[in-house]
């Protein structure tokens, strides 16, 4: 039976039709993951054990004929920035090399009170810092479509296990573009939900204020599925919204008509790959013909997005990982003599290069003499930002935007060597974090070198569903994209 | 030339909430290392704060039964220094905008009273404590105190004099105990003072260079630091030498401070604001709420046992200075109305009592059985020595007074006909007494009457006995 790159939603009516088995399901990703994920390093810990039990327990679930979620017995991977109790977690850091946390995230717990079975870690940036998923202690994670090339980042491992088939869908978390970005180079869907919609408890911060979990699935139906489960308030996050359940299937299939889209002239007069910017016009141009209305608009402050991006980005990370210091957990370097060079040594072995850069970068911006100049004045911008974003989504439904200026690089290319230019890149994704905005990232067919183009969906806060109805509509337009199967 | 001494202290206070600030850890002190603590306290990787609401409902508290504005809004913000009791390297405190602010505490010292104005309350986190490890050279941490919410009282530079300094801090002492706020336990820290102190010429406008000294826990501690510190200022400026602003720690044991380690007060704490925490919102309900549970304050208290109970100003003080007290003084004068008889026992025998066998005197005793003692004995009903040889026995086993009084028949003979037959037969008895009293020596009437008095096991009433003597002996000679 030929159940590459299946839906959620296609494997689990095959469960419930008993055309396989849980165990089945779960070994044939286990055995992809043996067979693929030297080449794609897209896992960090493989909890083989534990998802073939998860795999018994849900396949006692569909056998007990009750009503069982969608999401039981689908394999799935988190990445490895979110606490799993008895799991190591790692952030992809030496620090955290050998940490095992006492409990999980709500979200994977959450996953795992519905059945859904658990195959592992995933790779990404140390602490959510990068773009490419090469700053990780465990090595870079490979795109899927071409291996020469990056997967994305930070959430790489999450978008290219997915593409290769290792996992039926993922969790990841995105802070200024850390899910849309990686999704787009893998030709995945991801979801940066609204801040406050998805419990950040148990994902480890990099920047809180920022910080947003989401899921990446195959397709834009999927992606509403995993939100189904993931989303709501949680006495854990202070930040998290009281909000009654909403189901993010219901209307998915509506259609444009009468949808309103903005195109922000300061995201398209940009410089980036003219490929994207025709597949995005194509796609737009394609839901006018379905009904939609595009409108040329305005967000004048953001092209600020970056360096405010980065400064209080930098200066919320700078205190969130403070409390690594080799005391209580974490790496330890055992040749101090003294507390001083306990602090130094752990953190300078501990920590690789760009979260120093980051941790560096964020403790000038907060310190007394620069503070007015960089964090007070980042929060200033950050409102006007917002304010813009906020007023134009009076005005249209939603905007469409490029996620990135090209699509995936080369691996060991200089993307990494230049940390300015790679900071630059992420003009388009960084400032809806900052707007605190949900952004869906659809892919949109693929470029002349054969790697998928991504775009994404920005939509007023707690507006997920016209995401998903436009990010379907775009689906059926463009169609999924799979590794190795002509579309 | 004359110098006058400037002063503000930051008072920390340990906030008596069932948990601890932001997780369902216990608010508790003591018990074994490390066994009061869970991932969000001990600051472990993903979590998250969530604020006790109970914490905040106190600071309130403190800050209205402190004369204090209260902020619609407030936020919490994150104070960064590494340190290994701090187990997230940063403190959750208030910044820039406290819950309280802009307050006042009235204190009365050497004779006059005034306003020492309290600039700002915030609420903020404790640490854990560092110690020894008593078997090797390096050092543990204990964690249990990590998390417990404090409030941090800032009181504007009004004190002048180190007097001043002492009586606030009690003032604010007794308005916490009152207000419930804190259980101000000053020998387990949960309650402390900073002090910053300067000085200058008398008449002089700005201010001088100041020192704080820190963790000072006894009112005592206070008062001697301020007079030390601003000595050593003095001293300096009178030498033509210059005050450098610094910290400094005061070693109670040795009377003397020294400056800390230069590294430790040069520090930049980054404040920015917890994105972890949704701004605080007080709406006009929970402040009024709060107010209504306010009790009578001990300044409000100790007016009014002045002014209407007419209890002298320094018993009043005294007495109010500790609730318990104050307390157990109201609930006996709702037994017995002759308030100050009861204020003089209490400052006097009840007060040696517990300081002779504790404050479980106190609960054994209880303000009942005390005022229904001091009933007996305004009323005449026993003597002076009965009653003490009473509040002995109670405040040991707790029995009523009155079936005490029953069993040892303590009670005062006053039946006129028996005292007379008793004084009767004692003259007859006494013979040689009666005539020395009849040849003038007086000496002889007092031995007269201890015969009385001891005939009635003590429990005799001296002005009837004295009453009937007399009478007896006049009849004789006439
Ligand atoms: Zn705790």
């Amino acid at each position: 039976m030929n159940i590459y790159s299946r839906t959620i939603k296609e494997i689990n009516k095959m469960l419930i039709n008993r055309e396989i088995g849980a165990v089945e399901l779960t070994r044939y990703f286990l055995d992809n993951i043996k067979r693929k994920n030297k080449e794609i390093n897209c896992y960090i810990t493989v909890c083989e054990d534990k998802a073939l039990r998860k795999a018994e327990e849900a396949q006692k679930l569909i056998d007990s004929g009750e009503n069982i979620s969608p999401l039981c017995g689908i394999p799935y991977a988190v990445k490895d920035n979110f606490c799993t109790e008895n799991i190591r977690t790692t952030c992809a850091s030496k620090m955290l090399e050998n940490f095992i946390p006492p409990y999980s995230a709500t979200i994977v717990n959450k996953l795992e009170e519905k059945g859904a079975v658990i195959l592992g870690k995933l790779n990404m940036d140390e602490f959510g810092m990068g773009c490419s998923s090469e700053n990780s202690f465990f090595g870079p994670v490979y795109n899927p479509w071409n291996q020469e090339y990056v997967a994305g980042g930070s959430s790489g491992g999450s978008a290219a296990a997915l593409a290769a088939d290792l996992a039926g869908f993922t969790l990841a978390s995105d802070t200024g573009g850390s899910i849309r970005q990686p999704a787009a180079f893998c030709g995945v869907v991801g979801l940066k939900p609204t801040y406050g919609l998805v419990s950040r408890h148990g994902l480890i911060a990099f920047a809180s204020s920022l910080d947003q979990a989401g899921p990446m699935t195959r397709d834009v139906t999927d992606c509403a599925i995993v939100l189904n489960e993931i989303a709501g308030y949680d006495p854990m996050d202070s930040v998290s919204v009281r909000k009654g359940f909403e189901n993010y299937l219901d209307g998915i299939d509506r259609g444009v008509d009468g949808i309103k889209i903005g195109m922000p002239e300061e995201f398209f007069n940009t410089d980036f790959a003219p490929e994207i910017k025709e597949a995005i016009f194509k796609a737009a141009e394609e839901l006018c013909q379905h009904g939609a209305r595009s409108y040329e608009v305005s967000l004048p402050s953001v092209k600020h997005t970056v360096p405010c991006y980065y400064i209080i980005s930098s200066a919320e990370a700078s205190s969130n990982l403070a409390r690594y210091d080799g005391i209580r957990f974490g790496y330890r370097n055992p040749d101090a003599r003294n507390l001083d060079e306990l602090y130094k040594f752990s953190r300078s072995e501990g920590f690789g290069k760009e979260v120093k850069r980051r941790i560096i970068l964020g403790t000038f911006a907060l310190s007394s003499g620069h503070n007015d100049k960089l964090y007070s004045k980042a929060l200033k911008v950050r409102r006007l930002i917002s304010d813009e974003f906020k007023n134009i989504l009076e005005k249209v439904d939603c905007l469409v935007a490029p996620v990135y200026p090209t699509t995936a690089f080369k691996a060991g290319g200089d993307n990494c060597k230049d940390p300015l230019k790679m900071y630059l890149s992420d003009i388009y994704t960084a400032a809806v974090n900052l707007a605190g905005l949900p952004a869906l990232t659809v892919p949109l067919g693929l470029d002349s070198k054969g790697l998928p183009i991504g775009m994404q969906i920005i939509g007023k806060a707690f507006c997920e569903k016209l995401l998903f109805q436009v990010g379907h509509a775009i689906e059926k337009i463009a169609g999924r994209i799979i590794p190795g199967v002509k579309s | 030339m004359p110098y006058e001494i400037v002063i503000g202290l930051e008072i920390h206070a340990e906030l008596n909430t069932k948990s601890k600030i932001f997780c369902g850890c216990k608010n508790e002190f003591g018990g074994e290392p490390n066994s009061n603590c869970c991932p969000v306290c001990l600051g472990m990787p993903g979590t998250l704060p969530v604020l006790n609401k109970e914490a905040v409902i106190y600071a309130i508290k403190a800050g209205l039964a402190m004369n204090c504005r209260i902020s619609e809004v407030s936020k919490m913000d994150r104070k960064n220094y590494f340190y290994p009791d701090m187990p997230k390297a940063y403190q959750v405190s208030q910044y820039d905008i406290p819950l309280c602010y802009d307050g006042y505490v009235e204190i009365e010292a050497d004779g006059q009273t005034k306003n020492i104005g309290i600039e700002r309350i915030h609420l903020e986190e404790d640490a854990g404590k560092l110690m020894h490890d008593p078997n090797g050279q390096g050092t543990l941490i204990d964690y249990n105190r990590a998390g417990v919410p404090l409030i941090e009282i800032v009181t504007r530079p009004d004190i002048r004099s180190p007097k001043e300094a002492r009586v606030l801090f009690e003032n604010i002492k007794s308005i916490l105990e009152y207000t419930g706020v804190c259980d101000c336990q000053m020998q387990e820290g949960s309650l402390r003072a900073d002090v910053n102190l300067s000085v200058r010429p008398t008449g002089q406008e700005t201010l001088g260079t100041r020192t704080e000294m820190k963790n000072l826990n006894s009112f005592r501690a206070v008062e001697r630091a301020c007079e030390a510190e601003a000595k050593r200022q003095i001293e300096l400026l009178e030498k033509g030498l210059k005050v450098v602003q610094e910290t400094r720690r005061w070693d109670d044991s040795k009377q003397e401070s020294y400056p800390m380690r230069e590294k430790e007060e040069s520090l930049d704490y980054r404040f920015f604001p917890e994105p972890d925490l949704v701004p605080i919102v007080v709406d006009k309900t929970l402040i009024k709420n709060i107010k209504a549970s306010i009790p009578e304050l001990p300044g409000a208290r100790k007016k009014r046992y002045i002014n209407e109970l007419e209890i002298p100003a320094y018993d009043a003080n005294i007495i109010t200075s500790d609730m318990k007290i104050a307390d157990f003084f109201e609930e006996a004068t709702k037994v017995c109305s002759n308030y100050k008889l009861v204020s003089n026992w209490l400052l006097t025998d009840l007060l040696r009592l517990v300081k002779e066998k504790g404050q479980d005197v106190m609960q054994k005793l209880t303000a009942q059985k005390f005022g229904e003692l001091m009933v007996y004995y305004d009323k005449g009903e026993i003597s002076q020595a009965s009653a003490k040889k009473v509040l002995d026995i109670v405040s040991e086993t707790g029995e009523e007074p009155g079936s005490l009084i029953e069993r040892l028949e303590l009670k005062v003979q006053r039946d006129e006909n028996l005292v007379e037959s008793i004084v009767k037969k004692v003259v007859q008895d006494n013979p040689k007494a009666v005539s020395d009293y009849k040849s003038g020596k007086t000496k002889a009437f007092g031995f007269l009457m201890g015969r009385v008095m001891a005939q009635l096991k003590g429990n005799g009433d001296p002005e009837q006995i004295k009453r009937l003597l007399t009478r007896e002996l006049k009849s004789l000679m006439e």
